[in-house]
């Protein structure tokens, strides 16, 4: 199935801003991040279609899933 | 001799008081540079300091800001700008909180760090700074920690928290007292090239929302540090936020996340309300 994977900020370097990638059904979050080597401490925001989703969500055909790096400093 | 009230009248022009009658009325009346701008300001007349806020501000607005009280939580890197962007903006009083002395790896982004007090507290850098930018202003020092323990004594008063923290751990129980005191919490985090905002209103649980993938520990900045010009940014939304909520004008960042990439050079506006989250 295709998706269409948005990275932002930090998690662009060495990778992408936005790439179609086919996923086998099934796939979760936790597996995109994880097939980026996006460390799992350094995940925030997650969202799909716009709406905030966590690791276990299942991808569909069509999704798009936009992963932001979590920011504390001050 | 007259009354205060009537010499700030008859020495105003254009309705505005200039910083040399102020400090004259402050000397000639026995009160603080503080009471004349509150006299000034209940009479309409503006201290000519402001003047320049005054197409963005009404003087109904600069009293409202004059009659506030803000918490800035951090006197770091954001907190060392949002101190100075509100003292010179003419908010009558600011808590700043931070434990911290000054190191020598603040001096390139923490506005009130110099080579001449590294090793001295940063909230007491920020009274220095203060008394000489806008010494109308009072600002409260507390050289603490804070936490979930003294927090509602901290913010006590005080209508609106500025997050300038550096730990997500923090930050939470700052949102958590915020909720208690129903106070809302201006937002805002920073990481090299990036950063976010968002303001936390009484009732909203905002900041559980944005970290509600966090385990522990620190997030990206370990890894990206913070340049001069991130903190800088982010403070300043953080500033206009503040205002927004003092003086009731404009739309503040509510049920919005506003990310920040100024590698990219992008902003994004994400809808963090309760009803776009999956709760499964």
């Amino acid at each position: 199935m295709k998706v269409t994977v948005k990275l932002f900020a930090s998690f662009r370097t060495g990778r992408f801003d936005i790439e179609a990638v086919d996923y086998p059904v099934g796939t979760t979050v936790a597996d995109v991040a994880d097939g980026l080597k996006l460390p799992r401490t350094e995940l925030g925001i997650m969202m799909i279609n716009n709406r905030h989703v966590k690791l276990e969500r299942v991808l569909v055909e069509g999704d798009t899933l936009a992963l932001f790096p979590l920011l504390g400093g001050g | 001799m007259g009354t205060l009230p009537i010499f700030v009248r008859d020495h105003a022009e254009s309705q505005l008081l200039s910083w040399q009658r102020q400090v004259e009325a402050a000397d000639r009346f026995g009160v603080t540079l503080a009471q004349v701008e509150g006299v000034a300001l209940e009479r309409g007349i503006l201290p000519a300091r402001y003047q320049r806020n005054r197409k963005a501000l009404s003087v109904t607005d600069q009293l409202a800001l004059f009659h506030s009280c803000v918490a800035v939580i951090g006197c770091g890197g954001l907190g060392g700008y949002v101190v100075e962007e509100l003292a010179r903006l003419g908010v009558g009083r600011i808590v700043i909180i931070d434990p911290d002395l000054f190191e020598e790896h603040n001096l390139n982004r923490q506005l009130f760090s110099t080579p001449a007090n590294l090793g001295h507290s940063k909230v007491e850098a920020a009274v220095t700074r203060v008394g000489q930018i806008n010494p109308a202003v009072t600002l409260v020092p507390a050289q603490t920690a804070f936490s979930s323990k003294n927090g509602a004594e901290l913010l006590h008063g005080c209508l609106v928290a500025v997050d300038a923290l550096d730990s997500i751990q923090v930050r939470l129980e700052l949102a958590d007292v915020c909720a208690g005191l129903n106070i809302p919490l201006v937002h805002g985090a920073i990481a090299g090239w990036y950063g976010h905002v968002t303001t936390q209103y009484p009732g909203d649980d905002t900041l559980q929302s944005i970290y509600r993938s966090w385990k522990g520990g620190k997030g990206v900045e370990e890894k990206l540090g913070n340049p001069s010009f991130t903190p800088a940014l982010v403070a300043s939304l953080e500033v206009a936020e503040v205002c927004k909520l003092l003086t009731g004008h404009g739309t503040p960042l509510r049920g919005r996340q506003l990310m920040i990439d100024l590698f990219s050079m992008e902003m994004h506006v994400l809808n963090i309300h309760e009803g776009n989250r999956e709760t499964a």
